[in-house]
C-alpha cells in the first residue's frame, strides 16, 4: 500500500498546461505586477551595471596618478543621490497610480462573489449570488467565468491563511475575523493553480486549489449542475457504498448534499467526482489515490485533519464506486 | 622641571606600564573564566559565540536546502522542518547577527576611541552570559524535541494556545526576551561609551564611523528591542495565563502581533546594517590610503537612515488587508531609504577614485558587499511597491531579496571585517590565499543560491513551504540552489578554517599590519588588557582617522581602573571613572535571570522564585565595597 501511494504520489503530476507563475499573466490583476516587474528589470538592471561599472573602474584605478580630486568625488555622490531621489519619487508615482488603479473597492454590477475561507489545510468556496438557497458550497476548486470580474470575500476558520493565484490574482490575507476582499477577472480559458502564501503550519505546503476558468456557458452548465444534490440513480455497488460511506466515519465532517451526511468541517463531497484532484489539489482524483488518502491520510500529508480511515477491504471498492458516481 | 635622562625615561614608562598590568590585571582563581569583565574578552566572546551559532544556522539552512532539492522530498517531515526553519531564522537574526555586532562594538568602540575598557564592563559581562544562556536553551529545545515550530515571526494565532499547544513557543519567547535584553544592555554600554569616552581633541563630529554607526545602531536597539520583548510577553501572556490579546474570538486582534514584530523587525534589519556600513567604511579608509569620501554625508545618512527604519514596517503587510492611503505613505517610505543607503555606497565608491585601493582580501569582500547588496537594495525598493509586492509576498522572492541584504551586507562585511581585525584580536594574519579563494567561493555560492530564488517566486513558488508538487517548473531551479548553497557553505567554511589555523601558526601581525591610521593600530595585537599605555590626545580639525595623537593625559591614578570620562560633544576632559574590576556577580546574575525566563515557560510561579533570585544576586552585584565611582583631579595634557 505505502509502495503504491508514494508511487501515486510522483505520477500525481498535474496536467502540464496548469499555470502558478506571475510571469504569464492570464488577467488584468495579474498583468499589472508584471508589467511593473518588466519596468523594475529593466531600470535595475541598467542601474546596477553602471554602479557596479563604476565601483570596478574606480577598484582598478590603483596605482596610477590619474586619482581625482576629492570634490569631484563629493560632486559625483551628489549626482548620485539626486539621481537616485528622482528615480525614486518616478517610481512612487507610478506605483501610487497603479495602485489606486486596481484598488478593489467600486464594486461592479455583474461581478461574481465568491467567499473564499481558508481551513487548515484547504479552501471552502461559496457562491453567493441570487437568493441565499442558491448559494452553492464547494471547495479546493474554484470555476469561473472568463471576462466577468470575480469579487473574493476572504475569510479564515482558523489561523491567518493568503489567497494567492499567480497567474489571475495577487495574494490577500485570510485573518480570523478580519473581513478583507479582492477582485479579479481572468481573459483566457485555462486551469490556474493557486497556493496559500501565508505559513499556516504542518502543511502549508499542500494547501494547493485550481481555478478553471471556463466560457460563460461552459460555466452556468458547471454551476446548475453543481447546485443538484447528489444523484440517487445508483448501481447496486454504489448503493452498497454509500452504505458504507453513511456508516462510516466520514459523515462527521463530510456533506454529501441529499443524504444523511451533512458534517460541516470538511470539503462538501456531493460532487466529489467532478473535481480534478483531492486533498486540496495534492493528488489527482484516482480511485487509487482516493483510497490512499482515505485509509492513510497521514502518509499521504502528514498532519492532515483528515483521520487514516478503517474501510474493510471488502467493502473499499464499493465505496470507491459511490465517491465515484458523486458526479 | 628637570630634565630626565633617556634611561630614566624609559624605566618610568616601564613602570608605569607594570602599574596599569596590575590594575587591570585579568581575572584570576579556578573561576577566573565567569569572572573576566574586559571588553575585549567579552567581545571576543561574544564574536567567537556568534560565529559557532552562525554554524550551525549554516547547517539548518543546508538541511533546508537539502529537503527543497527535490519535490515531495522525505528528507524531513513537516514537523521537522518548521522547527528547522524557525531555527534558522531565530539562530540567524537573534543569535548571530545582532550579537555578532555588538561583539565587534565592544570590541572595537573602546579601541578606536583609546580608551581602557567600556563604561559599564560588569553589564557587557552580564548581557553575554544571558545571550550565551538564551541560545543554548533554545537549542537544547530543539535537541528535546521543544523547537520553536510557528516561524521566526510567529504570526498568531498559529502561535497561539489555540493552534500550537505544548511548551514549544512558551520557551521560545521566552529565550528571546533573553537574547534581547542582552542586546539591549549591550546598547546601553556602547551608547555610553561612545558619547563619554572619546579621546580629548575627538569631538562628536569627529568620531570614526564604526563608532558612529555603533552607537545609533545602540540607539535603534534601545527602541526596537522593547516592543519584541513586550510582544514576545503579550504572546506568552496568551499561551499561559488566558489573556487573548491576540485571540480575535474573545476581542483581541492578530494581526496586532504583527504590526508589534515587525515594527521591531524592520528597524532589526538595518540594525544588522548600519554597523557593516561603519565596518566597511574603516576597510575602505584603510585599504584606499585616505579618509572616505563624505564623512558628514554617511553620518547623516546613517543617522536618517535610524530613523526612516522605524516607519517601514508595514510593507511587510501589504497583503493583510490595510487602508490604501496607509500603504501609499509606507511605500513612500519604504522607497525613501533608499536615499541615504545610495548616497553611502556612493561615498565608498568615491573613496576608490580618490584613494588608491588596495585589493586586499577585507577590501575584495566590501567590494562584493557593494555588487551583491545593491540588488538587494533594488529589489527591496520593488517590493516597497504595493501592487508589485502583493505579488511576490510571501514567495522566494522575498526570501532571495531579503538574502541579498542580510548575506550581501551585513555577512560579507563581517567576513571582511574578520580578515581585518583578525590580525588585531589574535596577533595573527589570516592566510590571503586562502581567503581569496574563500571570497570566491562565497561569492559565486551565494549568487548561485539567491538569484534563481527570485525567479522561483515569480514562477510562484510561496516561502516556507516544506516540499512541493513536480510539474510547476521550480524542480531544477531547486536542486540548482542547493548545489549552490553547498558551494557558498564552503565558501564560508574557508574562512572559518583559515581563523582555526592561522591562531595556531599564523604570521605575526605586528602592531599595524595594514598601515592604518585609526587608533585600534596603535596598541599591540593583541592589545593588552589595559589597551593603552597612555590616553591619548588628539589634534582637533580634520578627520580624526587620519592624524597621530599629538599628545597624552596625565594625571590618572594608574593603580587603580580608571577611565577618562569626556564631554558628549567637543570630548573634554570631564572626570575620571573608576570601574570595577573582576566580578562572579555577572555571571549569577545572567545565569540565574536565564533560569528564571526558561522556568516561566514551564511555569509562571518561576517568576517570582526567579525574581527573589535576582534580587539576592543584585544586592551581592552593588554590595558597597568602600571605592568611589568616580574623581575629580585636575587635568594635564602633554
Amino acid at each position: 500500500m505505502n509502495c503504491l501511494l508514494a508511487f501515486s504520489l510522483f505520477a500525481a503530476v498535474l496536467p502540464s498546461t496548469i499555470n502558478q507563475s506571475a510571469l504569464y499573466p492570464a488577467g488584468p490583476q495579474a498583468a499589472t505586477p508584471y508589467y511593473l516587474w518588466n519596468v523594475f528589470a529593466w531600470v535595475f538592471g541598467i542601474l546596477w551595471v553602471i554602479v557596479v561599472g563604476f565601483m570596478i573602474v574606480g577598484l582598478c584605478y590603483r596605482g596610477r596618478a590619474t586619482r581625482i580630486s576629492e570634490l569631484a568625488g563629493e560632486k559625483a555622490v551628489a549626482t548620485g543621490a539626486a539621481f537616485t531621489a528622482i528615480i525614486l519619487l518616478a517610481l512612487i508615482v507610478i506605483s501610487s497610480a497603479i495602485a489606486r488603479d486596481i484598488a478593489t473597492d467600486q464594486s461592479q454590477a455583474n461581478e461574481l462573489k465568491v467567499r473564499v475561507t481558508g481551513h487548515q489545510w484547504w479552501w471552502e468556496f461559496q457562491y453567493q449570488n441570487g437568493p441565499a438557497d442558491r448559494f452553492l458550497t464547494t471547495a479546493n476548486e474554484l470555476h469561473i467565468p472568463i471576462g466577468r470580474p470575480v469579487r473574493m470575500e476572504v475569510r479564515s476558520g482558523d489561523v491567518i491563511h493568503s489567497f494567492w493565484v499567480p497567474s489571475l490574482s495577487p495574494k490577500i490575507d485570510a485573518i480570523p475575523d478580519h473581513f478583507n476582499e479582492i477582485v479579479f477577472q481572468a481573459d483566457k480559458v485555462g486551469t490556474y493553480r493557486g497556493q496559500c502564501a501565508e505559513f499556516c503550519g504542518l502543511q502549508h505546503a499542500h494547501m494547493g486549489f485550481l481555478v478553471v476558468a471556463e466560457t460563460p456557458a461552459d460555466f452556468q452548465k458547471w454551476f446548475n449542475h453543481q447546485l443538484d444534490p447528489s444523484q440517487d440513480n445508483l448501481s447496486a455497488e454504489e448503493q452498497q457504498g454509500r452504505q458504507v460511506f453513511l456508516s462510516s466515519p466520514c459523515v462527521v465532517c463530510h456533506t454529501v448534499r441529499g443524504t444523511s451526511a451533512f458534517g460541516g468541517i470538511a470539503p462538501d463531497l456531493t460532487h466529489l467526482a467532478s473535481r480534478t484532484t483531492i486533498a486540496a489539489a495534492l493528488l489527482s482524483n484516482t480511485p487509487g489515490n482516493l483510497s490512499g488518502w482515505i485509509t492513510d491520510s497521514q502518509r499521504v500529508k502528514p498532519g492532515t485533519q483528515m483521520p487514516p480511515i478503517d474501510i474493510a477491504s471488502q467493502d473499499m471498492q464499493p465505496l470507491l464506486s459511490y465517491l465515484d458516481a458523486l458526479k | 622641571m628637570t630634565t630626565a635622562s633617556p634611561q630614566t625615561i624609559a624605566d618610568g614608562r616601564e613602570r608605569d606600564r607594570l602599574i596599569l598590568q596590575q590594575a587591570w590585571a585579568p581575572a584570576a582563581g579556578p573561576l577566573r573564566w565567569f569572572k573576566e569583565v574586559n571588553a575585549q574578552v567579552i567581545g571576543r566572546r561574544y564574536i567567537i559565540t556568534a560565529l559557532i551559532f552562525f554554524v550551525l544556522g549554516g547547517i539548518e539552512a543546508l538541511l533546508i536546502r537539502i529537503q527543497l532539492a527535490r519535490p515531495e522530498n522525505r528528507f524531513l517531515n513537516p514537523d521537522l522542518y518548521d522547527q528547522i526553519f524557525t531555527l534558522h531564522g531565530s539562530t540567524m537574526m537573534f543569535l548571530f547577527a545582532v550579537p555578532v555586532m555588538q561583539g565587534l562594538g565592544l570590541y572595537f568602540v573602546p579601541l578606536l576611541l583609546g580608551a581602557r575598557n567600556v563604561a559599564l564592563p560588569r553589564l557587557s559581562a552580564f548581557s553575554y552570559y544571558l545571550y550565551l544562556c538564551g541560545g543554548l536553551f533554545l537549542y537544547i529545545g530543539l535537541l528535546s524535541n521543544t523547537g520553536p515550530d510557528a516561524g521566526w515571526f510567529a504570526y498568531t494565532p498559529l502561535s497561539g494556545p489555540q493552534f500550537s499547544s505544548g511548551i514549544r513557543l512558551d520557551f521560545w519567547t521566552q529565550m528571546i526576551i533573553c537574547t534581547n535584553i542582552s542586546a539591549l544592555a549591550v546598547a546601553v554600554v556602547i551608547i555610553v561609551t561612545a558619547l563619554k569616552q572619546k579621546p580629548p581633541g575627538m569631538s562628536l563630529n569627529r568620531m570614526p564611523v564604526f563608532v558612529w554607526a555603533m552607537t545609533i545602531q545602540s540607539f535603534m536597539v534601545l527602541f526596537a528591542m522593547p516592543v519584541v520583548i513586550s510582544a514576545a510577553t503579550m504572546l506568552f501572556l496568551d499561551r499561559s495565563v488566558g489573556t487573548n490579546i491576540f485571540n480575535s474570538a474573545e476581542g483581541g486582534d492578530p494581526l496586532l502581533w504583527q504590526h508589534l514584530f515587525w515594527f521591531f523587525g524592520h528597524p532589526d534589519v538595518y540594525i544588522v546594517f548600519i554597523p557593516p556600513m561603519g565596518m566597511a567604511a574603516e576597510i575602505i579608509s584603510t585599504f584606499c590610503g585616505r579618509p572616505v569620501v563624505g564623512y558628514q554625508a554617511i553620518v547623516l545618512a546613517e543617522i536618517s537612515t535610524g530613523f526612516l527604519s522605524f516607519g517601514l514596517w508595514v510593507h511587510h503587510m501589504f497583503a493583510t488587508g490595510l487602508p490604501q492611503l496607509g500603504t501609499a505613505l509606507f511605500t513612500a517610505a519604504s522607497m525613501m531609504i533608499a536615499i541615504p543607503t545610495g548616497m553611502q555606497i556612493f561615498c565608498f565608491i568615491a573613496t576608490f577614485w580618490t584613494g588608491r585601493p588596495r585589493l586586499d582580501v577585507p577590501l575584495l569582500w566590501i567590494s562584493g558587499f557593494i555588487a551583491t547588496f545593491i540588488i538587494g537594495g533594488f529589489t527591496g525598493v520593488m517590493l516597497a511597491s504595493v501592487p508589485f509586492d502583493v505579488q511576490l509576498h510571501d514567495t522566494f522572492f522575498v526570501v532571495g531579496h531579503l538574502h541579498y541584504v542580510l548575506i550581501g551586507a551585513t555577512v560579507f562585511t563581517v567576513m571582511g571585517a574578520l580578515y581585518y581585525w583578525f590580525p588585531k584580536i589574535s596577533g595573527r594574519m589570516l592566510n590571503s590565499t586562502l581567503g581569496v579563494w574563500s571570497f570566491w567561493l562565497s561569492f559565486i555560492g551565494f549568487n548561485l543560491t539567491f538569484l534563481p530564488m527570485h525567479l522561483l517566486g515569480l514562477r510562484g513558488m510561496p516561502r516556507r513551504i516544506y516540499t512541493y508538487q513536480p510539474g510547476l517548473g521550480w524542480s531544477n531551479l531547486n536542486l540548482l540552489i542547493t548545489v549552490g548553497a553547498f558551494i557558498l557553505a564552503t565558501g564560508f567554511f574557508l574562512t572559518l578554517l583559515n581563523m582555526i589555523k592561522a591562531r595556531a601558526n599564523g604570521k605575526e601581525a605586528g602592531m599595524n599590519p595594514w598601515k592604518a591610521k585609526s587608533l585600534e593600530w596603535k596598541t599591540a595585537s593583541p592589545p593588552p588588557s589595559y589597551t593603552f599605555l597612555d590616553v591619548p590626545v588628539l589634534p582637533s580639525g580634520g578627520p580624526s582617522e587620519d592624524e597621530e595623537p599629538e599628545g597624552v593625559v596625565r594625571g590618572f591614578d594608574a593603580s587603580r581602573r580608571e577611565l577618562l570620562m569626556t564631554k558628549v560633544v567637543d570630548a573634554s576632559p570631564d572626570y575620571r571613572h573608576i570601574v570595577p574590576g573582576p566580578s562572579i556577580w555577572p555571571f549569577l546574575l545572567g545565569l540565574t535571570s536565564a533560569l528564571t525566563f526558561a522556568g516561566i515557560a514551564f511555569d509562571v510561579r518561576w517568576a517570582a522564585i526567579g525574581a527573589v533570585l535576582c534580587i539576592i544576586m543584585l544586592i551581592g552585584w552593588f554590595w558597597p565595597n568602600g571605592k568611589s565611582l568616580t574623581a575629580r583631579t585636575t587635568w594635564t595634557t602633554e
